[in-house]
């Protein structure tokens, strides 16, 4: 129960009720200070904008830009405005009778004492219809055509360099998007491909955009997206024009449509999907920390790659000197026993194992060898060499 | 200019070269000098990164202009 501001009321309630009652001059509620007590109580029991469905009644679009009408159902009627600033350029006020929701908030128009609904959004129920429709349309034939196979999904890079973002240059998709990029990767070079995301053109726009990404050099990842918005506000990722350019993007995808409970075409078609922008680029970039962690890691294998490989070498230089070693040193057996060998053979061929065996070797006063009748010459004096000697003799003459 | 993702690759490629025992001892120094080399410049890249917002236009010509973007 509101108090009434001018009072300083401090007593039990049931005696300022009383009192009130009894002495209605002490206690005066200024016209104002009632509008603005109850506009309080409306305007702060409804946290934010509701979605009500009635029928619309004289509805008109004033000079000013904004509309007044009523809004009804069986039984109730309340007066609703809607500001120029929502009115979606060239719409024109509904007939009366056309069924629709609005998004508004509760208020009260003090000048008039009246409630009412200030009106941001307003559909008709039909288009709602319609939309949902196609939705299930596009969705049907994507499906068919395997646009959602999971099989067509392509892996995020490990790290990335250069990162597209397809988005409104002014809305929080943008911003969260870089906050996240300067926390994790600051290396990166975001390259921000604008588009309206909402409302007339965004199709156009987000298509043109999508397809410039391909024309982008040394682009790695493309992420597509919004900040949360109403069902309506998502429409245009829910077209085929744009499933089909995403679907076109030759670098891997991720599509951030809208917050956590929004399921978008657009997500279905993406190489991955992202609850929110922000959780995009968590996808998109590795963690320069964890990148610290690997490089760390890099630097001591390739410390103990060298040291394990230094050793190696110095096992196998100490390997070949042993082998060398023993090579020589057969060689040296080798050649011992060849020495010996040859030393056998020379032996055998030596003259005087001959004569061991009992053969003797003439030879004449001049040394040289007899080996023939003629060359014995009657008297003549010659020397015969047996094992152990020489023996002088002569020839008979 | 090598990205952090090349040096990244690489650092990989050559820990897993001489990580294996059949390099020459040789290509091993030049491996680890390589590898010397790619830390410190993706150490240095990582310290000295600057994140770059960049615009997209999109010339009337069909040309691609690319615009620092403030944040």
């Amino acid at each position: 129960m509101p108090r009434n501001p001018s009072l300083n009321a401090t007593g039990p309630m049931a005696l300022s009720f009383l009192s009130d009652l009894m002495t209605p001059t002490d206690d005066v509620w200024s016209v104002t200070q009632l509008t603005t007590a109850a506009k309080r109580i409306v305007e702060g029991s409804f946290e934010r904008p509701l979605w009500i469905r009635g029928e619309v009644v004289g509805c008109k679009a004033w000079p000013s830009g904004h509309w007044y009408f009523n809004l009804r159902d069986a039984a109730s009627q309340v007066r609703c405005c809607l500001w120029k600033r929502d009115v979606v350029r060239g719409a024109k006020p509904p007939a009366d009778g056309t069924e629709v929701f609005v998004l508004a908030r509760p208020g009260m128009y003090e000048a008039k004492g009246e409630f009412q609904l200030n009106v941001v959004r307003m559909l008709p129920t039909a288009a709602i219809g319609q939309a949902q429709r196609e939705l299930e349309r596009v969705k049907l034939l994507l499906q068919k055509e395997g646009l959602f196979d999971p099989a067509r999904k392509r892996p995020l890079p490990a790290y990335v360099a250069t990162l597209a973002v397809v988005t409104s240059t002014a809305g929080a998709a943008l911003r969260d998007v870089v906050t996240v990029a300067r926390r994790r990767w600051p290396g990166v070079r975001v390259l921000v491909v604008g588009a309206r995301v909402q409302g007339d053109g965004a199709v156009g726009e987000l298509v043109r955009a999508l397809r410039l990404v391909n024309r982008l050099p040394g682009v790695e990842v493309c992420i597509v997206g919004r900040g949360g918005g109403d069902r309506e506000d998502l429409a245009a990722f829910n077209t085929e024009a744009v499933c089909r350019a995403l679907a076109a993007v030759r670098v891997p995808t991720i599509s951030a449509v809208g917050h956590e409970t929004d399921i978008s075409l657009t997500d279905l078609v993406a190489d991955v999907r992202a609850a929110t922008p922000s959780a995009a680029a968590e996808l998109a970039l590795s963690d320069q920390r964890d990148v610290r962690r690997a490089l760390d890691d890099l630097a001591s294998r390739l410390a103990g790659g060298l040291a394990g490989r230094t050793r190696l070498g110095l096992e196998r230089v100490e390997r070949a000197g042993d082998r060398l070693q023993a090579a020589m040193e057969a060689g040296l057996e080798r050649r011992r026993h060849h020495v010996a060998r040859l030393a056998a053979q020379l032996d055998a061929l030596s003259p005087l194992r001959v004569l061991e065996r009992g053969y003797a070797v003439p030879s004449g006063p001049d040394g040289r060898v007899l080996k023939r009748r003629a060359e014995f010459r009657p008297g003549e004096p010659f020397t015969l060499r047996v094992a152990d000697g020489r023996v002088d003799a002569r020839v008979e003459p | 200019m090598s990205t952090i993702a090349e040096d990244l690759t690489r650092l990989e490629e050559i820990v897993r070269r001489l990580e294996a025992d059949d390099v020459e001892l040789d290509a091993a120094l030049a491996l680890f000098e390589e590898g010397v080399a790619r830390l410190r410049a993706a150490r240095e890249r990582l310290a000295a990164a600057d994140l770059k917002v960049q615009a997209v236009l999109d010339e009337a010509g069909g040309d691609l202009r690319l615009r620092d973007m403030k944040e």
